[in-house]
């Protein structure tokens, strides 16, 4: 059962002498998490004050809200997940291959080239250069420089996977190494397809599969992948099924990337490719499922790591909110509730509770858990990570069922005819709400960032004088 | 099956193909069928509202797109699509009608693919979310003045409004090269689904 366990032992690779992993590379991939983070989270704030009619710089043509809210999506999927995903399989992949990655040049180069994708990208969306497919506004002049960077950190990250041969590989490399293979397939056919060859409805079908590619191919096998690693090793138990476990990664690869044109329903895309959108997102929530079963059998008789493991806890409830996500899901993907739901803030409060009650949540837990362990030094303050915890998850629940609720209230008014104004006049007291609850999220990852800061600046303890050079214990 | 060849074959390649021809490939050979129109073809006369605007702003007009003719109107179009994109209009209006919803009493036609096969739907904007109202039926909706306004300060015709003002689309009080545009291409949206146009599209379903 060596295969399928994560604890491989941490001696330095055997043959290259390297350090396993390179723990200032996945320290800055954290930092760029971050800084994005922020960019996101404060534009998606100005954004939420414009609904509020309190726009801080109204008239400023390069701080327009339609502007920022691009760079909210997009620093989002490609700022803040991306980098962190990519800090933590620098930190997994060598731990379960026993083997480091290609090369730490190789590595600097990759960060150093996302950073300067996600940047470049981000002026250019201020600049008014933004490309009109959704969460592939990156500008057109960038897009082949995502596919080049995502080459390089292919190359760097299946090495190790590739010098597996004699074993079976554990799922959490199943979802990495398939992820590398979809990224740059997905981005291509997005931003490419309907940019210059597919106009109209038949453009529509291919971005709605984009979209929901990047959550299910990208973003999903990521998460995922890393749940797999790291709750057996923070609970130094193996995985409940691993058989189930399995299951889940052909369902994914099999449903997930079928869902694509249920972005659209009711629009002019042929009606077989929506009827088989709703049918393949329903199956889409049992393979879903397959995770969330064997997270909380995992976690079974393990009740006590809630209080006293705060990633498990991260973990929790990024999984219960996966829950919650996902059973709506399966009835909004259904024509009857889109006839409601469609065009309204509903979707809107989806999108939040999956991008950052799910993925985001899962990231912060293993932030908690990767953080000490790659700055060599215990948590500044345990206190503050509890708060963000408090603030995060409190936060994203109220903006979850304030949109939900704000969602049906448009919906219906617009299906009863209602002026359109009386739908703005009934959102501003949700939208108001939202606004706080964003506040708090903001709030409770400046803490967190703060805390990170602190963190890396103390002083480092006697015990582990010495250890950046030596792979950290797991 | 646990080898890696067949993971990045079965599931990275295979199943990524199968859901690409079954959701994308499929539609859109289906599509397909419609011919695909340049823009010169589409459109071939100016439109009345761009002759207004040549009127009410004959200065601006001129000093951006000299003589109010069909390419001017169409180099109007293409920038006016372009500045929707920038500005991620398209992120608050949508730019179809849903069949379902009433949306056809408050919009009008219900889209249908065709409408779509051309140039200015290349990227599509049909928009996944609305704040502001649908855009596709809002052809001579409102008088190129009401845009003007709007555009330059939303509130000012509609006190509810949470839609941004956009006074870099403007020099001093009047549209410039940009406001022109987004006032030409808006008032052009939805455009050709007029009376008799439908009529004859009721025909030619008819006689198939």
């Amino acid at each position: 059962m060596s295969a399928i366990s994560p604890a491989v032992p941490l001696a330095p690779s055997r043959t290259t002498g390297r350090p396993l992993v390179e723990r200032p590379v996945i320290k800055a991939h954290f930092i760029a998490a971050f800084v994005f983070f922020f960019a996101s989270l404060f534009s998606g704030l100005f954004f939420a004050l414009q609904f509020s009619r309190i726009y801080p710089f109204p008239g400023v043509e390069l701080l327009s809200p339609g502007r920022l809210r691009m760079i909210h999506t997009n620093g989002i999927a490609y700022g803040f997940l991306m980098n962190a995903f990519i800090a933590l399989m620098y930190w997994i992949v060598p731990r379960v291959t026993g083997q480091p990655v290609l090369s730490r040049k190789l590595s600097w180069f990759v960060f150093w080239v996302w950073q300067a994708i996600v940047g470049v990208a981000a002026i250019g969306i201020l600049g008014g250069r933004a490309q009109g497919i959704e969460w592939g506004e990156t500008p057109t002049f960038v897009d082949p420089f995502v596919l080049i960077g995502g080459a390089f950190l292919a190359a760097n990250i299946a090495t190790p996977i590739l010098k597996v041969r004699d074993k079976p590989l554990y799922v959490t490399l199943w979802y990495f190494s398939a992820m590398l293979v979809w990224l740059p397939l997905t981005y291509a056919m997005g931003n490419f397809v309907p940019q210059y060859f597919v106009p109209g409805a038949g453009g529509a079908a291919i971005t709605g599969l984009f979209i929901h590619d990047l959550v299910g191919l990208t973003v999903t096998p990521l998460g995922w992948g890393m749940m797999y690693y790291l709750v057996p090793v923070i609970l130094k138990k193996p995985i409940w099924s691993h058989t189930l476990s399995l299951a889940g990664f052909w369902g994914l690869a099999f449903f997930y990337p079928l869902n694509g044109v249920h972005h659209f329903f009711w629009s002019p895309i042929p009606m077989y490719a929506q009827y088989g959108a709703v049918m393949s997102t329903i199956a889409v929530e049992i393979v879903v499922f397959t995770v969330i079963v064997n997270f909380f059998m995992t976690l079974r008789g393990r009740g006590d790591a809630l209080r006293t493991e705060l990633p498990i806890r991260w973990f929790f409830s990024g999984m219960a909110m996966y829950f919650l996500t996902c059973l709506q899901c399966a009835f909004q993907a259904t024509l009857t509730v889109q006839k409601v739901i469609h065009f309204s803030d509903w979707v809107v409060g989806h999108a939040h509770l999956v991008m950052f009650g799910v993925f985001g949540s899962w990231i912060l837990g293993a932030t908690v858990y990767v953080w000490p362990k790659v700055t060599a030094r215990g948590w500044w303050s345990e206190r503050l990570n509890y708060w963000n915890w408090w603030l995060s998850t409190l936060g994203i629940l109220v903006m979850f069922f304030d949109l939900m609720a704000a969602g049906l209230v448009q919906g219906y008014l617009w299906q009863n005819l209602a002026p359109w104004e009386q739908s703005l006049i009934a959102s501003m007291p949700f939208w108001h709400i939202r606004t706080i609850s964003g506040i708090a999220i903001i709030t409770g990852q400046l803490l967190q960032a703060f805390n990170m800061w602190m963190t890396a600046r103390s002083a480092a303890p006697e015990s582990a004088l010495g250890a950046a050079s030596q792979p950290a214990l797991v | 099956m646990e080898k890696l060849k067949y993971i990045l074959f079965f599931a990275g390649l295979c199943c990524f193909a199968l859901a690409g021809i079954l959701s994308a490939v499929l539609p859109v050979a289906h599509l397909s069928r419609i011919p695909y129109q340049k823009l010169e073809q589409l459109v071939t006369a100016p439109s009345y509202e761009f002759l207004d605007l040549a009127q009410r702003y004959p200065d601006q007009m001129s000093k951006y797109y000299g003589q109010a003719d069909a390419a001017s109107f169409r180099d109007a179009l293409r920038l006016g699509r372009d500045t929707y994109i920038a500005e991620a209009c398209w992120h608050c209006h949508s730019q179809f009608v849903r069949p379902v919803s009433n949306e056809d009493l408050r919009f009008g036609k219900v889209s249908w693919a065709g409408e779509y096969m051309n140039e200015m739907f290349l990227p599509h904007l049909f928009g996944t979310r609305r704040v502001g109202p649908d855009l596709i039926r809002e052809s001579g909706r409102h008088g190129n003045d009401w845009h003007a306004a709007h555009f330059y300060n939303p509130s000012l015709v509609v006190p509810t409004s949470v839609m941004p003002r956009y006074s870099w689309f403007f020099d001093g009080e009047l549209p410039n090269k940009r406001g022109l545009a987004m006032i030409a291409y808006v008032q052009w949206l939805g455009s050709w689904a007029t009376p008799e146009a439908l009529a004859q599209q009721e025909r030619s379903h008819a006689a198939k």
